[in-house]
């Protein structure tokens, strides 16, 4: 059998094939990550304590497919912190807005759920959906790295099929 | 000149345990703030309630700490800032809180009040509703060929909200100016009428890289008040705890730096070691960060009955490590980057102060239960990153020795005194990772009728305005972590 010519032009069918493989592997590889923002909205610096220990050797997000990123706009999940301060309103809005849809909002922490201690405060709105459309939340004062890993995993699952 | 102590002492005094508030009339406030800074008296703390503005002062020969008082008559009293430049940002927020003004202050621009409150000033007797307003616009100096680069408040990656504007020459810093107020949830109101127990949950969360040592200045500020005694054993656990939440937050600084360092096994290293601290204090005393593990009157429970050893051999891993830590910051990957970075002067205390020649520390004077310990205080001189990092390994390593002397000497007994329903003043004090705390309380039968928090990050952000200068815009990030900038526990 003569070897294939580089410069003959490949059959339709065969490029619709491979078109179709790439996008099946596409959806269980790339689909398997997520890009998370995170906002504080007047966290105590609690939650981001244990969110900081999610980089650590026990937890290793990234090796779930769960990489941090600084630009909302390169963003899948915003994951929020605090009670959402007055002052911090106009901030998760804009973070928000940012974000390209498909988007996911993770409230992590009491405070970021429904203002937790400092709900009723002339200076708290008093947890993330006063202001942006909530998807998941995660309880916890603050909550543990585990806790936390666990939930953006089940949001990975969600995400991939 | 008329000396600070004799101002004090023609002055009428109220009883403030364990020390003496003084009334002074607006002209001694004045004199007192200009014999300060040559007597070397610093100004702790600045305040106000609906009538007073309070000051807190250090005397550092007599090692005693002097509260004082002025009245705050047609809504004002008389600045402090043209004497005690640290007055300043105190005067911004009670200006923002309680409505009165500083007489004579070059800065009255809004400082937590961005406008964005429907009632304002909050802490006043009656405040007022009102439409929410313009944000405060920072004013830097303003140059032709200035580039202005302004970062946050939602900055970095996993870390707290404030904002820093850059006046940039190229790619050096020629002027860096903070605005805080962002994570203002107004705690001080949220304490005010509460029990102390109540309240505690709040002094908890004002700043949780402190919540201990937040914890146990607002404990010790209401059982002054309330002349209570706490038992031994809780006096000791209170400093296991104080001394595992600075090794935790050391280590947890050592991860950070050495992650924006680009010190991929000093970052590995120190976010293990603080991993397994964390999970021996969750087996301990119930909760990784130890929040609301410490209460007015005692701790909240008893250490569990297989803390201890889960504590000390957690300690001996970190102790194991240490040696290779000190090693590979001497090393090039983070001497490098950190040797001459943002060199600070004239820091009094914390890590800041201790890494640039000043001792103060107020375990070796001030905190109760520290001196049967004989803590022992680090100090280098060059004051830049690198012996940031070199003082915190070391703060570590007198950690480890203090906690396992404490939990040694630990006595049986009760770990919680009963609280009496009286009224009273009190002051109270802790050694944060990031320098001094100090508490203020009145109670009224019982209930804080006023409070006050200061947190070591009023000290900590005008010494990194001047630290930025000169910096090159790309290590604003590293700098920032090196200095541990907070924002929540002076946000109120």
């Amino acid at each position: 059998m003569a070897p294939p010519n580089p410069s003959e032009p490949i059959d339709s069918e065969t490029i619709a094939i491979l078109a179709a493989r790439l996008e099946a592997a596409s959806q269980t590889r790339l689909g398997r990550s997520l890009a998370i923002r995170h906002i504080n909205t007047g966290s105590c610096n609690g939650c981001e304590l244990e969110l900081r220990g999610l980089r650590n050797s026990f937890y290793d997000l990234e090796r779930f497919g769960l990489r941090l990123v600084e630009n909302p706009g390169q963003a899948d999940v915003l994951l929020v912190t605090g009670p959402l301060t007055r002052n911090l309103k106009a901030a998760l809005e804009q973070a928000w807005d940012a974000t390209p849809e498909p988007k996911w909002v993770v409230a992590v922490g009491d405070c970021a759920v429904d203002g937790g201690v400092f709900k009723g405060s002339y200076a708290v709105l008093g947890g993330t959906g006063h202001s942006v459309p909530v998807d998941l939340t995660i309880g916890g004062c603050p909550p543990t790295p585990a806790r936390i890993l666990a939930a953006l995993r089940t949001l990975l699952e969600v995400n991939a099929t | 000149m008329i000396t600070a102590t004799e101002i004090i002492r023609s002055a009428p005094a109220e009883i403030c345990r364990p020390w003496l508030r003084h009334i002074l009339p607006h002209a001694d406030w004045i004199a007192l703030a200009q014999t300060a800074p040559a007597e070397g008296w610093t100004l702790l703390a600045h305040w106000a309630d609906t009538a007073l503005a309070h000051a807190l002062f250090l005397d550092p020969d007599s090692l005693r700490v002097v509260p004082v008082s002025t009245l705050v008559e047609a809504g004002r009293y008389p600045a402090l800032s043209p004497y005690l430049p640290a007055a300043a940002l105190y005067q911004r927020m009670v200006h923002d809180l309680w409505g009165h003004v500083a007489e004579g202050a070059a800065d009255l621009r809004p400082w937590l009040d961005h406008g964005n409150w429907p009632l304002s000033p909050p802490m006043a007797i009656r405040p007022e509703s009102r439409p929410p307003g313009a944000p405060p616009l920072l004013t830097g100096p303003e140059q032709d060929d200035a580039m202005i680069l302004p970062l946050g408040p939602i900055w970095g990656q996993l870390d707290e909200a404030a904002h820093l504007r850059l006046t940039l020459h190229g790619p050096i810093v020629r002027y860096a100016e903070a605005l805080l107020g962002f994570t203002h949830k107004g705690a001080l109101t949220l304490m005010r009428g509460k029990s102390t127990r109540a309240a505690a949950r709040f002094a908890a969360r004002l700043a949780a890289d402190a919540t201990v040592a937040h914890s146990v200045a607002f404990a010790q500020a209401a059982e002054s008040a309330l002349d209570v005694e706490v038992p031994q054993r809780a006096i000791g656990l209170r400093i296991a705890m104080m001394e595992i939440e600075r090794i935790a937050i050391h280590l947890d600084n050592l991860t950070e730096v050495a992650r924006l360092a680009g010190a991929g096994t000093v970052r590995t290293k120190c976010g293990t070691l603080r991993e397994v601290l964390l999970r021996a204090t969750a087996t301990a005393f119930g909760h990784r960060l130890m929040m609301d593990c410490v209460i007015p009157g005692g701790v909240a429970a008893d250490i569990d009955a297989n803390g201890p050893e889960a504590i000390l051999r957690a300690l001996g891993t970190i102790a194991s490590e240490l040696p290779t830590l000190r090693r590979l910051h001497d090393g090039p990957a983070l001497s490098s980057r950190l040797v001459g970075l943002a060199r600070t002067r004239g820091a009094r205390g914390g890590v800041t102060g201790r890494a640039s020649g000043h001792a103060f520390d107020v375990r070796t004077n001030f905190a109760p239960g520290y001196a049967g310990l004989m803590p022992r205080t680090a100090v280098l001189s060059e004051g830049d990153a690198a012996a940031r990092q070199r003082l915190r390994l070391l703060e570590i390593e007198e950690s480890l020795r203090l906690i396992g002397l404490t939990m040694d000497l630990l006595p049986a007994g009760p770990t919680t005194a009963t609280l009496p329903q009286v009224s009273g003043e009190g002051i109270g004090c802790a050694e944060s990772s990031r320098g001094d705390i100090w508490h203020s309380i009145q109670l009224d039968h019982g209930q804080i009728a006023a409070v006050f928090v200061r947190d070591p990050g009023w000290d900590q952000w005008p010494l990194a305005e001047q630290a930025l200068r000169g910096a090159e815009a790309e290590d604003i990030d590293l700098i920032r972590t090196s200095l541990a900038l907070p924002a929540s526990g002076i946000d109120l």
